[in-house]
């Protein structure tokens, strides 16, 4: 099937979108969490200071906003493209979230994981090149 | 990977696939986004978010999103982020058997490869 090259443009865009939003909520989120410290969920106690504490993170409000970007990028766009296209050209995420979590927050990536992330990225390539949309009408 | 790590996981991976695959649902029920401009966009809001596959969508992936946030209160979110790609492989069903999208060959084998590469990252 024939996928006209500004519709292909415009899915490339709002994937980079998701792709960008989508790392810096994750990130956001992650450090917010680690604020807060392991998760006791056991008494109502604890979910209550659960609460109390992500609703008063300033790094959980921005990841909030991010991934409020994400989805908004994301729903324009399956409004064209295929759920099956979208999803898995927007893992260009798996290659940027573990590199940023490494470089800023020192989190250890070991060299079997950027393997795993490194397949992750070709398959990414793979579905990048075949036709964003087997569902639209001409 | 603990058991209590697995379920969240688990309950993350459902729960946010099942939510954009309700999403995608809302947005082909409304047609290809054409207009760009801000009141356009909130106008395509109004409109979607009153879809009943919208209403299921929000509460899926605030199922998820909550899921996400406590896993990610004790996991690495180097490790985290890349094992939800589980939802690639649950997502590459769902959309032929529920939403009739014809998946060509060299995209299964994007998914194949996004899978093992989440076997692996997994492993490590």
């Amino acid at each position: 099937m024939s996928f006209p090259v500004a519709l292909r443009a415009k899915t490339y865009i709002l994937v980079a979108l998701i792709v960008l939003f989508g790392s810096a909520g994750n990130l956001l989120l992650s450090r917010g969490m680690k604020q807060l410290g392991a998760v006791q969920v056991a008494s109502p106690i604890g979910l209550v200071r659960l609460f109390m504490g992500i609703f008063t993170s300033g790094w959980i409000w921005m990841g909030i906003g991010a991934l409020l970007l994400f989805l908004g990028c994301f729903m324009v766009v399956l409004s064209w493209a295929d759920y099956s296209y979208v999803a898995p050209a927007s893992a260009t995420v798996y290659a940027v979230v573990p590199l940023v979590g490494h470089l800023l927050f020192g989190e250890k990536v070991t060299p079997l994981h950027w393997v795993g992330v490194s397949i992750i990225c070709v398959g990414v390539g793979l579905v990048g090149h075949t036709a964003p949309s087997t569902t639209r009408q001409e | 990977m603990t058991i209590r790590t697995a379920i969240f996981l688990a309950i993350t991976v459902l729960a946010n696939t099942g939510g954009e695959i309700a999403v995608t649902r809302a947005m082909k029920d409304f047609g290809e986004v054409k207009n760009f401009k801000l009141a356009g966009l909130f106008t395509l809001l109004g409109r979607v978010f009153r879809s009943g596959w919208m209403l299921l969508a929000i509460g899926l992936l605030a199922v998820g999103f909550f899921s996400l946030l406590t896993l990610l209160s004790w996991a690495d979110v180097s490790f985290v982020i890349p094992a939800t790609a589980l939802s690639y492989v649950v997502g590459g069903l769902g959309a032929k058997l529920l939403l009739g999208e014809r998946l060509p060959p060299a995209r299964w084998a994007g998914i194949v490869l996004v899978s093992v590469g989440v076997a692996l990252v997994c492993a490590s």
